[in-house]
């Protein structure tokens, strides 16, 4: 049963993920990935950003797109927690995690589970650079990587 | 009457997060309902102008111009997302 959650607490990857496998024997593999906020973009400097979201479709977009992910590969189960509100450049913003019985099947879920969130689960960034706060376009090139799952 | 809410840069560009408004008559869409928000002024027109790059839910479920609407329904108007 996938677990998905959205809040603006940090999270201990180590300990998400270990919750993951405890007490299982059938988890031969488990890949995971952290986002976290970096202090320059394009060249600028980031002192933050505050991510919005939309409560309530955030949730059951994320718990959609792990159910689309154990129904496409035979993994075990799937972890997303997704921070919001104010993060400052190192912070964390997110921890996926999948298990499966071999490595090839968690690597690829994880990487479908990340191009499907950053292109479908309604979060929206708001950076703060030295010239004043601005909305980040999203970017063609996520398009491209969650397309490439089609088909 | 159905409810629209509005999300990051477009939130801020309507000064406008949550509201109520009448359907668009019977057999309403996404589309007729965009119809009437851009008839109010210049700002909403502008918004929802084509070309400009918004997408929309329906009950929380992504959504698109030919999507039917109807009564108590939750729309809401987005950019496109940035997470992650």
């Amino acid at each position: 049963m996938p677990i998905v959650r959205v809040q603006e607490a940090d999270f201990d990857a180590g300990r998400e993920l270990e919750a993951l496998t405890r007490g299982r024997t059938d988890v031969g593999a488990l890949a995971s990935f952290v986002g976290l906020v970096r202090g320059a973009n394009g060249g600028r400097a980031v002192g933050g950003m505050t991510l919005e979201h939309y409560p309530g479709m955030t949730e059951a977009a994320l718990a959609d797109i792990c159910a689309q992910a154990l129904a496409r590969w035979n993994i075990l189960d799937a972890l997303v927690i997704h921070r919001v509100g104010r993060l400052s450049p190192g912070d964390r913003i997110v921890l996926v995690g999948v298990t499966s019985a071999h490595r090839g099947e968690a690597f690829e879920a994880c990487e479908f589970i990340m191009d499907y969130l950053k292109t479908r689960a309604p979060f929206w960034k708001k950076e703060s650079t030295p010239e004043g706060e601005h909305w980040i376009e999203a970017r063609e090139s996520d398009d491209l990587a969650a397309n490439r799952w089609k088909g | 009457m159905v409810t629209l809410l509005y999300f990051a840069s477009l939130r801020e560009r309507l000064g406008c997060s949550r509201e109520q408004v009448p359907l668009p008559g019977a057999a309403a869409t996404v589309s007729s309902l965009i119809e009437q928000l851009r008839d109010r002024d210049a700002r909403w027109s502008e918004a929802f102008a084509p070309g400009q790059r918004w997408r929309v839910a329906v009950n929380q479920r992504m959504a698109d111009l030919a999507t039917p609407v109807k009564p108590g329904d939750e729309i809401a108007f987005f950019p496109p997302v940035t997470g992650g």
